[in-house]
């Protein structure tokens, strides 16, 4: 009778603890990853005095695990409201129907203009004709250099070229000596590769993902001077794992170029010693003839499909794409705010090594948006490493890799043929 | 006859367990092998096509299967005898009558075994660095250039091997020092008095003792030593070009990377069969050697 008794008492618990938050709240369940996860619980008090009546609950996720999370808790039918989703992912989740369409609140909405944000960015989200995410922050890939070494190698302005880059990675190397490098492109990496590949005229894929385009005369040229680096002996063929302290090498000098991210202005600055802050910089990277792009990363916000208060959570999206939010989420993280207009004042506006960066973010492009990108990426590093290896031609690398892209995007043709859609 | 529902119901339970939670997954993959399951068919299982064999068709004709079983058997054919040479020695040592402090020698030996394999295998990363790891330094005391352990697709796996093997041989020691204990001590009373050397001693009277447990050792190490993963997963992520793929690391990229859930099932039935496959020799030729 006791036992009976206490289990009642405890499922009344249970329920009514349940049902009891919800009546006077709405509850907006957001799921943040890694740094961004922990760091935006700071931005909640705000919000929750600002729009009476809505509380957000945070779930942090490591990043290592997020998209094996996000699948199972779409499996489980138990995703949040709100989620950050890299926007590489975006597609994948679109094609799951895991995500709202946002197109109409953002007609709707005064907070939110498009062409406040760099076209790139913007672009990511956008699958088929439908928008499913706000760019939230950015995140792109741009030389950073050693101003000494490049200075004492003869010349004064980072490269605009690959012409131009080329000359400086010889001159450095002739100086450097046998066991110094000027650049470092490791190969555990395929950014470094896909910059060079989106720089080309051609896309990756053609037919609407239906095929590899990785034999398009823009690709091979992408892959040859990538490959060249490495032949010439600019470039050690290392993974990130056999260079175990890359700001300490920076710092050595075993290397004067490093093509990289947003982070590594925080990494860089807290890492290098003080004495050689005045000498390293960031600089857009160099395309086939003049600047070129670079790739157009971050993380966006998405409304999840099977959230049945999509009019909150939508206001917890305009909330953080606000310019002062963003301004002051950038001095929180470190992350680069999508939009023009956090841009304009503030402490990004003084930086001198994030000018880069706003340089560059208006020349960036998206990956190809299919689900299966990230597979494809793999096997156009694994690839790449096989041509740095010399165990393929730059030929061969192509048709192979355009045999692996074809065979990885089988399914995604046979559903594209029988619905005409996905 | 009689006694047999009582026995069904002490069974029962145990049998519903197994049945719940071994036969049914077993199953469920082996259907999951048969058909294309990835994420597509996560959202509409109407994407969901049967393939039949197909799964395994593509696997035996992919390149880089037939590369990561190569992986795993290089690692199991070096490995193991290196893993049990090991074991073997450091528990002749631990047991040999002039060794001192053998308490804190057995417990240092068998640390490896308990530490996280993620703390390790950072510290060991730091021993294979080229440029600034003691492995190096050592080899270059005694004149050899520099090997990039981890960088060069000839060193990886050796490397792997290495630490493997520091990981894993206090297991193994353990056991067969119980075994070395086991052994009768008039044995080598008798085997001194009729003059045999320490070599002969060891030859003919440890190792022929010691052969049921060094069996026994030998089958669990190799099973377990085709299901290499972990070392790979955290060292070089199966690089430098793929030559530390193992099977169940190419299984675990399928399955939990790609989420192609029916190529990574059928991985997983190939993989039982080769180990089925050489513990049943293995298990014959124990046979035939005690029945010698």
């Amino acid at each position: 009778m006791h036992l009976a008794a206490l289990i009642a008492l405890a499922v009344a618990l249970i329920v009514g603890g349940c049902s009891s938050g919800s009546q006077d709240q709405t509850v907006v369940r957001f799921w943040a990853m890694g740094r961004e996860g922990e760091v935006v619980a700071q931005l909640v008090p705000e919000f929750e005095r600002t729009h009476r009546g809505i509380h957000v609950k945070i779930q942090q996720l490591p990043w290592s695990a997020a998209h094996e999370k996000l699948l199972t808790a779409f499996a489980g039918n138990a995703t949040p409201d709100v989620g950050q989703l890299g926007n590489t992912w975006i597609p994948e989740f679109v094609a799951l129907h895991a995500l709202a369409p946002l197109d109409a609140q953002v007609t709707a909405s005064p907070a939110i203009d498009r062409h406040d944000y760099f076209a790139g960015i913007w672009d990511t989200n956008v699958v088929d004709g439908g928008l499913y995410g706000i760019p939230w922050y950015v995140d792109t890939r741009i030389l950073f250099y050693r101003r000494d070494l490049l200075a004492q190698a003869g010349f004064s302005v980072p490269p605009r070229s690959w012409f131009e880059l080329q000359q400086m990675l010889a001159a450095i190397k002739a100086r450097a000596g046998a066991d110094r490098y000027s650049i470092l492109l490791p190969i555990n990496e395929f950014e470094p590769l896909l910059v060079l590949a989106l720089q080309q005229d051609e896309p990756l894929l053609r037919d609407g993902g239906r095929w590899g385009n990785f034999e398009s005369a823009g690709f091979r040229r992408a892959l040859r001077f990538y490959v060249e680096m490495f032949r010439h002996g600019w470039a050690p063929p290392l993974t990130d794992a056999s260079v175990s302290n890359v700001w300490n090498e920076f710092s050595r000098g075993y290397f004067c170029f490093y093509i990289s991210g947003p982070w590594n202005i925080g990494e860089f600055k807290h890492r290098l010693p003080a004495e050689q802050q005045d000498s390293w910089m960031t600089a857009p990277l160099p395309g086939p003839d003049g600047p070129g792009a670079s790739i157009a990363g971050g993380s966006s916000l998405v409304v999840f499909d099977t959230s049945h208060v999509k009019g909150a959570a939508w206001q917890w999206i305009e909330y953080l794409s606000n310019p002062d939010v963003q301004r002051h989420f950038h001095e929180l993280t470190g992350d680069l705010p999508p939009r023009r207009t956090a841009w304009s004042e503030g402490k990004l506006m003084q930086d001198a090594y994030s000018q880069a960066f706003r340089d560059q973010l208006e020349r960036v492009k998206p990956a190809p948006k299919v689900p299966e990108w990230e597979r494809i990426a793999d096997a156009m590093r694994l690839v790449a490493e096989q041509t740095v290896f010399g165990a393929l031609s730059v030929d061969e690398a192509a048709s192979e890799l355009d045999a692996r892209t074809n065979q990885i995007l089988e399914k995604r043709r046979w559903m594209l043929d029988r619905k005409g859609g996905l | 006859m009689r006694s047999e529902p009582a026995a069904w119901w002490f069974v029962g339970p145990a049998l519903l367990v197994i049945g719940i939670f071994f036969l049914l997954p077993v199953l469920t993959a082996l259907a999951l092998s048969l058909s294309d399951f990835d994420i597509y068919a996560l959202a509409d299982w109407r994407n969901l096509r049967l393939v039949g064999l197909r799964n395994y068709a593509e696997l035996l004709a992919s390149a880089l299967f037939w590369r990561a079983l190569g992986n795993t058997l290089y690692f199991v054919v070096l490995g193991v005898p290196l893993s049990i040479a090991v074991s073997l020695g450091t528990a002749l040592l631990l047991h040999s009558r002039v060794a001192r402090f053998k308490p804190f020698f057995r417990t240092a030996l068998f640390a490896p075994v308990v530490t996280t394999l993620v703390a390790s295998a950072v510290v060991w990363r730091y021993l294979f660095n080229t440029r600034y790891g003691w492995l190096n330094y050592a080899l270059g005391g005694i004149g050899i250039s520099p090997i990039d352990w981890l960088g060069d697709p000839h060193w990886a796996m050796p490397a792997i091997i290495v630490f493997a093997v520091w990981k894993n041989f206090g297991y193994n020691m353990i056991i067969l020092l119980a075994g070395l204990q086991a052994i009768p001590t008039d044995l080598y009373e008798a085997a001194r008095i009729d003059g045999a050397s320490i070599w002969r001693q060891l030859r003919h009277v440890t190792l022929p003792m010691l052969s049921p447990i060094l069996l026994m050792v030998g089958i669990m190490t190799v099973a377990g030593y085709f299901q290499l993963f972990a070392e790979p997963y955290v060292m070089t992520q199966g690089g430098p070009l793929q030559s530390t793929v193992s099977v169940l690391y190419l299984m675990y990229e399928e399955g939990f990377k790609w989420w192609n859930l029916g190529t990574a099932s059928a991985v997983a039935f190939v993989l039982f069969l080769v180990i089925f496959g050489v513990t049943t020799v293995q298990l014959r030729w124990m046979r035939t050697g005690s029945s010698v």
